[in-house]
C-alpha cells in the first residue's frame, strides 16, 4: 500500500522556493534514495516532511498513511510514526539523553493509547536497542548530542529512531561527515530496523551509503523537481558519471 | 522624640517603632541601635529609582501601604502545611518561624551536634552575650533604607553559631512561614550566622507563605564566616503571590574561606535580594549563584556585591532567569576589586530566557577594578526559547507545552547543577520543569 504521496509539491525559504513540482510516491516495505546535487532542494523535502516552520509549503498535497500531513503538527507526525534522522542532530545542554528519549517514547505511547512506561523498564528496552547502534549506556547520561562527536550525533539519530520505531524514517544525509566504520553501524542498524509494514528515504549525495542500504528505487532531484528515476543501479551510474548528465537535460527542458 | 515624616505611610513606622520599644523590649545597648537605624531610615526615606540602586525597581506599592507591626505571636500553621517547604527532607535542624515569631513546637533544633548553637534572637536578647552584641554590627544601614528599617524593628530570628573546627553534616534551615493572619502586617526577620575557623556548615533560609495574603517581609541576615571556613547558604523566597518581600544577606569572609550562595526567587508580587560578600583575607572564594522564575506580573530585583579587599581570592557568579507573561526581572551585580587587590579571579554571568514577548529584564553587570593585575569578566545574555530546538523535540512526538517546559529546565539546569543538597537540587528541577505550563 502507499504510505506516502506526494504531488506536486512546492515549498519555500523566506521568499525563495526551492520545491517546485515534486511528486513522490513510497509503499510500504520499500526503500527509496533521494539523490542530487547540493542545492537540489533534498534537505528540504526532508524538513518538509518533518513539519519544520522554517519551511513553508505553497502549493501541491502529501498525503500520509491516509492522512493530510501538511494539517498535521511535528508531533503528531512523529506519533504517527514518521522519523527525521537529522542532518545537523540539534544538541540540547541539560536535558539528558534518557530523559529525552523516554520523554519522546511515552508521548508516543500516550498518543497510540498505551501505557507510560516507567525507567526502569525503559533502561531495559535501551539495553537491546544501544546494542543496535554500537553505544555504550554511558551516552544516555550525557546531554542530547551535546558534545558528541559528528559519528556520536548521528548514531543517536539511529538509536532514537531504534527506540520510536517509526513506519516512515527519513535519512536526511545520515551519511555524511562518517567514517566507514561509523558508516556501516548506522547503516546495519536501519537495516534491523527494515520491517515489511514501514519504508525509508534516504536522502543523500554519495552512492558511498547505499552499497549498505540498499535501494529499491532511487530518484534523482535536481532544482526541486525528480527529473529521474529508477532502480538500484541509477545510484552507479551518477557515481560513475557525476550530476551534469541528468542536469543538462533537466536545464534544456527549462 | 518625633521621627522625621518619610515617604507615604512614615508616621505609621514611627508609631509602630513606638509600639515595638514597648512590647518588645530589649537590653540597652540593642534599643539603642535600633533608635540610631529608626533615625537613619526617617532620614532616608524609601528609595525612590532616582537612586541609583533601586533605578529598576519602584517601591512605591510598599512605600504607600500601610503595615501594621506584628510583635505577638500568631498564626495556625502546622508541621503537615510545611512538607512542600522541605522538599521532602525529614533530617535537617529546623527552625521555624510563624508570621515571624519563632515556633518551637513546630522546629526540631533540640538534638545538635557538638559546637553547633541555635537560638531564637527573642530569646537570646536576654543571656546578652559576645554573639548577640554582634547583632546589627555586620550589616550597615547607613545607605540601605531596608537594612536601617529592619535593624529599627529587629527583635526575632535565627542566631546560629558553629564553633571552630566543627563539621556539620545536616543542613540547617531556617523557616519563614507567613498565614493568613499575616495580612496587613510587616516582619523584620533579623539572623545571624557566625561559622568558626575551619568549621564548615549549610545553611538553608526559606521565606514561604500557607496564604495569598498581603504582607512585607524585610529580612537581614548577618554572616561572618571565619578562616578557613566554608558556609553553603540556600535562600529559598517563595513567599505568597500578593506578598512584598525585601531580604539581604551581608556576609564578611575572613582568609581562606569560603562562602556559596544561591538565591532562589520565584514568590512575591514585588521582590528584591541583595546578596553582599566582602573578601576580607587572601585565598578566599566566594559563589554567588542564583535563580528567578517569574509570571504575571511580578517583578524581581536581585542585587549582588561582591568586595575583592585582599589579593588572591576568586569570585564566580552565575545568575539564570526564566520570565513569562509580563513579569520584570532585574538584575545588577557588583564586583569591586580594590587596589591591593591583586590576583584577582573573578567571573560573573546573567542569563535570562524570555517566555513571552511583553516579559523584561534589566541586567546591569558592573566591574570597578582599582588593581592592575586580575582576571574578571562578566557577560549577560538575554534570549528565547530556541525554535531549532524546539522543532527537533517535537519532530521526537513531544508536543509544544512539554518541549517548552523541557528546554525551560534546560536552561536553569547548569546552575542547579551547583546545587549540593539533592532534595533541594531535585526540588528546584522539578520547580523548572512544572512551573511554567
Amino acid at each position: 500500500m502507499s504510505l506516502l504521496v506526494i504531488k506536486d509539491l512546492t515549498a519555500s525559504v523566506g521568499d525563495k522556493p526551492i520545491l517546485k513540482g515534486l511528486s513522490l510516491t513510497v509503499d510500504t516495505g520499500s526503500v527509496h534514495a533521494v539523490m542530487g546535487p547540493n542545492g537540489s532542494g533534498k534537505s528540504t523535502l526532508a524538513q518538509v516532511l518533518a513539519g519544520n516552520p522554517a519551511y513553508e509549503v505553497t502549493g501541491g498535497s502529501i498525503e500520509y498513511d491516509g492522512r493530510d500531513l501538511l494539517e498535521m503538527q511535528p508531533e503528531e507526525r512523529a506519533q504517527a510514526g514518521m522519523f527525521l534522522a537529522f542532518q545537523y542532530p540539534v544538541e540540547i545542554p541539560g536535558v539528558s539523553n534518557a530523559y529525552f528519549l523516554r520523554a519522546a517514547y511515552n508521548e508516543i505511547r500516550k498518543a497510540r493509547g498505551h501505557e507510560e512506561v516507567d525507567p526502569l523498564e525503559f533502561a531495559d528496552l535501551m539495553e537491546e536497542k544501544l546494542a543496535l547502534v554500537d553505544m555504550d549506556s554511558s551516552m544516555l547520561n550525557r546531554s542530547v548530542n551535546t558534545g558528541f562527536s559528528g559519528g556520536e550525533k548521528k548514531r543517536n539519530e539511529i538509536l532514537q529512531m531504534a527506540v520510536l520505531e517509526p513506519r516512515l524514517a527519513i535519512l536526511d544525509e545520515t551519511d555524511s561527515g562518517l567514517d566507514i566504520d561509523a558508516l556501516r553501524v548506522v547503516a546495519d542498524g536501519v537495516n534491523k530496523l527494515k520491517r515489511p509494514d514501514n519504508a525509508t528515504i534516504v536522502v543523500t549525495h554519495y552512492q558511498r551509503l547505499l552499497n549498505y542500504i540498499v535501494p529499491d528505487y532511487v530518484h534523482v532531484l535536481v532544482n526541486g523537481r525528480i527529473v529521474k528515476s529508477g532502480g538500484k543501479e541509477l545510484a552507479l551510474e551518477l557515481e560513475e558519471k557525476g550530476y551534469d548528465w541528468v542536469i543538462e537535460p533537466a536545464g534544456a527542458a527549462a | 522624640m518625633t521621627a522625621p515624616v518619610v515617604t507615604g505611610a512614615g508616621e505609621s513606622y514611627a508609631a509602630a517603632f513606638d509600639d515595638l520599644s514597648a512590647a518588645a523590649a530589649v537590653p540597652a545597648a540593642a534599643q539603642s541601635v535600633r533608635r540610631a537605624a529608626f533615625d537613619r531610615f526617617a532620614s532616608l526615606g524609601f528609595p525612590t529609582t532616582k537612586n541609583e540602586d533601586w533605578h529598576f525597581t519602584s517601591v512605591a506599592p510598599i512605600a504607600e501601604e500601610e503595615f501594621t507591626l506584628l510583635t505577638a505571636k500568631s498564626g495556625d500553621v502546622k508541621r503537615a502545611d510545611l512538607g512542600r517547604f522541605t522538599f521532602g527532607a525529614t533530617d535537617w535542624y529546623t527552625m521555624v518561624f510563624v508570621n515571624g515569631r519563632f515556633t518551637p513546637e513546630l522546629s526540631d533544633i533540640a538534638r545538635l551536634p557538638a559546637g553547633v548553637k541555635i537560638r531564637d534572637l527573642a530569646s537570646a536578647w536576654s543571656k546578652s552575650s559576645e554573639t548577640v552584641d554582634r547583632v546589627g554590627r555586620l550589616a550597615s544601614y547607613d545607605n540601605h533604607a531596608f537594612t536601617a528599617l529592619n535593624t529599627a524593628f529587629m527583635y526575632d530570628g535565627a542566631v546560629i553559631e558553629i564553633a571552630k573546627e566543627v563539621d556539620v553534616e545536616r543542613p540547617i534551615h531556617v523557616l519563614y512561614v507567613t498565614d493568613a493572619t499575616a495580612a496587613k502586617t510587616m516582619m523584620h526577620p533579623r539572623n545571624l550566622v557566625v561559622v568558626g575557623r575551619h568549621a564548615r556548615a549549610t545553611l538553608i533560609e526559606s521565606y514561604v507563605s500557607t496564604s495569598d495574603a498581603m504582607y512585607l517581609v524585610n529580612a537581614v541576615t548577618e554572616v561572618s564566616v571565619g578562616e578557613g571556613a566554608t558556609l553553603r547558604h540556600y535562600k529559598m523566597q517563595r513567599e505568597g503571590r500578593r506578598a512584598f518581600h525585601v531580604g539581604t544577606i551581608e556576609a564578611h569572609q575572613a582568609r581562606d574561606s569560603h562562602y556559596v550562595s544561591f538565591s532562589l526567587a520565584t514568590g512575591a508580587e514585588l521582590s528584591r535580594t541583595n546578596v553582599y560578600t566582602t573578601l576580607d583575607g587572601e585565598g578566599c572564594g566566594a559563589t554567588l549563584n542564583g535563580l528567578y522564575m517569574l509570571d504575571g506580573e511580578q517583578i524581581c530585583d536581585h542585587q549582588t556585591q561582591i568586595i575583592h579587599a585582599q589579593p588572591n581570592c576568586f569570585s564566580r557568579e552565575l545568575y539564570k532567569g526564566v520570565l513569562d507573561d509580563r513579569s520584570h526581572g532585574v538584575f545588577n551585580g557588583k564586583v569591586y576589586v580594590h587596589p591591593i587587590a591583586q590576583k584577582t579571579d573573578g567571573k560573573q554571568t546573567n542569563n535570562t530566557l524570555l517566555l513571552s514577548d511583553t516579559a523584561h529584564i534589566d541586567t546591569k553587570p558592573q566591574l570597578e577594578i582599582f588593581a592592575d593585575d586580575v582576571k574578571c569578566t562578566h557577560g549577560a545574555t538575554v534570549g528565547q526559547i530556541d525554535q531549532t530546538a524546539l522543532f527537533y523535540l517535537k519532530s521526537r512526538g513531544i508536543d509544544r507545552a512539554l518541549a517548552r517546559r523541557l528546554l525551560t529546565y534546560a536552561f536553569a539546569a547548569d546552575v542547579l547543577e551547583t546545587i549540593e543538597i539533592e532534595a533541594v537540587r531535585e526540588g528546584l528541577e522539578r520547580m523548572t520543569l512544572e512551573r511554567f505550563v
